[in-house]
């Protein structure tokens, strides 16, 4: 039987995975003490819980427990990393690098290290939405402190090269942060191996709950940061507030969950995607945003052309989807990360995400299928845009009214 | 687990039966993005509103005076530093006894210009009114201690900094759900709240904020919370946080006659013990107990009433893991010896009679054992 | 977003979708809005002899609140004289439809695609108001 509407917006959020669930809930009824609490066995025990949890973390992406602090979110550990890192070595430079489609917890901060002072260069990716090495290389200066590239793009699903551009960052002494909130369970992360000095991690992505994510700060060679959140000194001073015990012990499990079946479920998705993505192609005139070689088996990014994607987003009410990107989908603009891909306004208009997870089922995939072939046909039956397409007309030379 | 009797409500409140109900929807079935625009995203969306209303509700301020953040700590950390990013360097006010989570960031405002001057404490704990400097822009008194309970007379100090045109800021975290808490009569600023102080969930707060309050945002990034803190919404504790505040509220009245008559009772046996109370003199807190037991370390008390089966605080419980004697006896000019003896006694929704006569029954055991140990060593 | 059910009618059970010949001398063609700003809207108003909109089509790219603005138009113009069609405000518009605030600009543009469908339908009959053609 299907449940509707059907969820295929993994990137957006996941669900929390039962077992997940089930280790949180005795941290919500008989375990609550505050992990500081150093005088009795209510602290100590969620003190204890912490610990193992920060175990599983840095197990999944083969770091130390030593490396993780715990954050509200990837957003936080975003501005953590990118704004403490930036101001405790901006005494080496103030140039910083980033692309033009990562997520806006990076973008954002980016922005407010600009207006104090720094100066930023934001690279366009490629067609295929990875960067292009060459214009990286190219960019980097003598007082280029940092450089934020995002692991897995969160609306088209490329992985960027994080080993190459590790090695060069590396070389040249910069500071390389990776947000990836997007990157657990979903591609083999090896931070023995990267050469990655700060990386940003959420739960709420990777079936753990919200409220809770991390931050990796190398050790060898040793990363400093200077805190956002200041006061008990928690996180060995990096990040100040008494944490969720039961939130972290969540994040903990779900990335423990991860590690152990990652491999089997992203050949099951993929799978999936294949099936979604072939039952798709056959619409006339849609196109794969970003590199599907380079890419997470979990997402689908498709431009619907002379289709607009809100409407299109109505008319398929019976999946949960997204155009663009969950954070921006409140405004009417066109998604930027397709716009830096160079994609033509009205095809980022009517692009959809779709992104497959863990629950997702082929009885569901069918269904989707199914139901794009049909809406698409009734929104294109209703497009001008279509209908003048159909006719040979070039829209490119069309004079529009604008206003 | 062996589960001793919590007295230590200050540090972590269990979590109410109500709240952890009103959350398990939301670590399930109900797991949506509040930011996307499909079904699962509305419903998200819709209890973030709800629970705003609430909380907003619960301290008599307007909802969209409200911005959710992880915590009291980032409430307060956001407060300070966003408002003085936004401000000419000048001078910084903080009580002696805030939380290290205004002191430190307020400490944090002198690398960017600002003067911080603290503010003294009397014998009793009351922040001194007279110490608020006419050239101060901005000012952070706690609406009452963590540790000794001492409520401070917010509204004057509120009447006083409008008086000069600096924004004042409270802390409010021990006070609500103890005492009557109202964001509009105090004529504060800005105010912090915390759910894990008040049988709500660990992760969630809040900064009740006066919208002419011009702040730059601690966290950058997607929007979230009117620009002043983004990220994606953590829906469970921000639902739990909502259902906590409105319990808290409206148990208050008859809750508070329960703490004092259980604090009484305490402070009894303490007296009998020959213990003094911390902040005795001044008004303070419904459940709250802060005293030390002459030439008993607090320490060694507060490991022996563990193992007797009473979970109670040395300190702060941030920062009981320093030995240093507490800043806030420091400030209040008890003596280091008198200070190292300090013992915290907090009493929540869920103590009972039973466990406040079972806890006075151990603290004479375990006080006499010890008294028993110093008089064997003097021998 | 919560959308009035008049407004979800329209956008699942669109009205008068299609084309007339727009060489044809009795329609009158009015495209508004582009591709960039995500909605272009099609209204065609077919004109009798006695100066009254005897049908109308039309087809919209855009979001659900711009393909029910113009399927509610086509209804509104039908029976009217030219000069009556152009008395439809898009207030009028945003109001039937109870459009939130920020999809008003669809109303304004279905408002827009009505003077474009009757300007293009006096500039092929070479008048100006209504009382020429009359």
């Amino acid at each position: 039987m299907l449940k509707f509407p059907i969820y295929l917006d993994y990137s957006a959020t996941t669900p929390v995975d039962p077992r997940v669930a089930a280790k949180m809930i005795p941290w919500l009824t008989e375990h609550f003490g505050n992990p500081a609490s150093r005088s009795h066995a209510y602290g100590w025990d969620a003190e204890a819980a912490v610990e193992e949890a920060r175990e599983q973390v840095a197990k999944l992406v083969n770091a130390d427990p030593k490396e993780i602090v715990w954050t509200s979110g990837a957003t936080e550990s975003n501005n953590l990393a990118i704004k403490g890192a930036a101001h405790f070595y901006s005494g080496k430079g103030k140039h910083i690098i980033t692309l033009r489609t990562e997520h806006k917890a990076v973008l954002d901060t980016f922005r407010e290290l600009e207006r104090e002072g720094f100066e930023a260069t934001y690279l366009d990716p490629k067609e295929d939405g990875l960067i292009d090495l060459d214009a990286f290389r190219a960019a980097l200066r003598p007082d280029t402190v940092l450089v934020s590239i995002m692991f897995v793009n969160n609306e088209i699903g490329v992985i960027q090269p994080i080993a190459e551009i590790g090695e060069i960052c590396r070389e040249k002494g910069i500071i390389f942060h990776v947000d990836a909130a997007q990157a657990t369970g979903k591609v083999v992360i090896d931070l023995d191996k990267l050469k990655v000095d700060l990386m940003s991690f959420s739960a709420h992505k990777t079936y753990g709950p919200k409220g809770i994510g991390a931050l990796y700060v190398r050790r060898k060679p040793r990363i400093r940061l200077e805190a956002q959140m200041h006061g008990g000194g928690h996180e060995r001073g990096l990040r100040s507030g008494t944490l969720a015990t039961h939130q972290i012990v969540g994040m903990g499990e779900a990335f423990r969950i991860a590690r152990e079946e990652m491999g089997a479920e992203n050949e099951r998705i993929r799978m999936l995607r294949d099936r979604l993505l072939k039952g798709l192609q056959d619409i006339e005139a849609t196109y794969v945003n970003g590199d599907l070689e380079a890419r997470v088996p979990h997402n689908l990014n498709i431009s619907f052309a002379y289709v607009e994607g809100e409407s299109l987003i109505m008319a398929i009410k019976e999946v949960a989807v997204s155009s663009g990107s969950a954070c921006t989908s409140a405004s009417l603009e066109p998604s930027y990360v397709l716009r830096a891909l160079g994609r033509e306004d009205e095809l980022a208009h009517s692009s959809i995400r779709f992104s497959i997870g863990r629950f997702t089922t082929e009885e569901e995939i069918d269904f989707t299928i199914d139901l794009l072939h049909r809406k698409i046909g009734k929104l294109r039956e209703l497009s001008p845009l279509w209908e003048m397409v159909k006719e040979g007309i070039d829209l490119n030379t069309v004079q529009w009214a604008h206003h | 687990m062996f589960a001793p009797v919590y007295l230590d409500h200050n540090a972590s409140a269990p979590l109410l039966d109500a709240v952890r109900e009103a959350m398990l929807p939301w670590l399930g079935a109900r797991f949506g993005n509040a930011s996307s625009r499909h079904e699962y995203g509305r419903a998200a969306r819709r209890a973030i509103d709800d629970a705003r209303a609430r909380v907003a509700a619960a301290v008599g301020a307007h909802p969209t005076e409200v911005v959710f953040t992880s915590g009291g700590s980032e409430a307060n950390n956001l407060f300070i530093k966003g408002a003085a990013a936004r401000m000419k360097p000048g001078l910084v006010q903080v009580s002696a006894i805030e939380h290290p989570c205004v002191r430190e960031p307020a400490r944090q405002l002198v690398r960017a210009g600002w003067t911080l001057a603290e503010m003294p404490a009397d014998a009793d704990g009351r922040v001194e009114l007279d110490a608020l400097d006419v050239r101060a822009q901005l000012v952070s008194v706690m609406a009452a201690n963590n540790e000794t309970g001492v409520l401070q007379d917010i509204s004057a100090f509120a009447t006083a900094a409008k008086r000069q045109g600096a924004w004042l800021h409270t802390d409010a975290v021990q006070a609500l759900g103890k005492i009557p808490v109202d964001f509009r009569a105090l004529g504060v600023a800005a105010m912090t709240l915390s759910a894990h102080k008040i049988g709500g969930p660990q992760g969630a707060g809040a900064l009740v904020l006066d919208k002419r309050v011009d702040l730059e945002p601690l966290i950058a990034g997607g929007g979230h919370e009117r620009g002043l803190r983004s990220g994606t919404e953590n829906i469970a504790a921000i639902v739990g946080f909502g259902v906590a505040c409105e319990e808290a509220v409206a148990a208050l009245g008859a809750r508070r006659e329960a703490m004092q008559a259980q604090r009484a009772l305490i402070e009894r046996c303490v007296a009998e013990q020959g213990g003094s109370v911390f902040g005795a003199g001044a008004e303070r807190l419904p459940n709250t107990c802060y005293f030390a037991l002459p030439g008993i370390d607090g320490e060694t008390l507060v490991g022996k009433l563990d193992r007797a089966g009473f979970a109670v605080a040395s300190g702060a419980a941030c920062s009981s893991a320093s030995p240093e004697p507490s800043r806030t006896l420091t400030a209040m000019g008890v003596a280091a010896d008198l200070a190292r003896g300090a013992v915290r006694v907090s009493v929540g929704a869920s103590t009972t009679m039973q466990d406040v006569n079972d806890f006075c029954g151990a603290l004479a055991r375990v006080a006499d054992e010890l008294r028993g140990l110093r008089a064997m060593a003097a021998a | 977003m919560a959308y009035s059910d008049k407004l979800l009618d329209h956008y699942e059970n669109p009205r008068n979708v299609g084309s007339f010949g727009k060489e044809d001398d009795d329609v009158g063609t009015g495209m508004v809005g582009a591709p960039a700003c995500g909605d272009v809207m099609k209204l065609q108003i077919k004109v009798g002899a006695d100066g009254i909109i005897e049908d109308a089509k039309f087809k919209t790219y855009g979001c659900g609140s711009a393909i029910a603005s113009s399927s509610l138009v086509t209804e509104w113009v039908k029976g009217k004289t030219l000069d009556q069609a152009l008395e439809i405000k898009n207030t009028a518009i945003a109001e039937e439809l109870a459009l939130p605030p920020v999809k008003i600009h669809c109303s304004i543009l279905a408002e827009d695609a009505i003077k474009a469908a009757v300007e293009d339908y006096r500039k092929k009959h070479g008048t100006t108001s209504s009382a020429d053609a009359a």
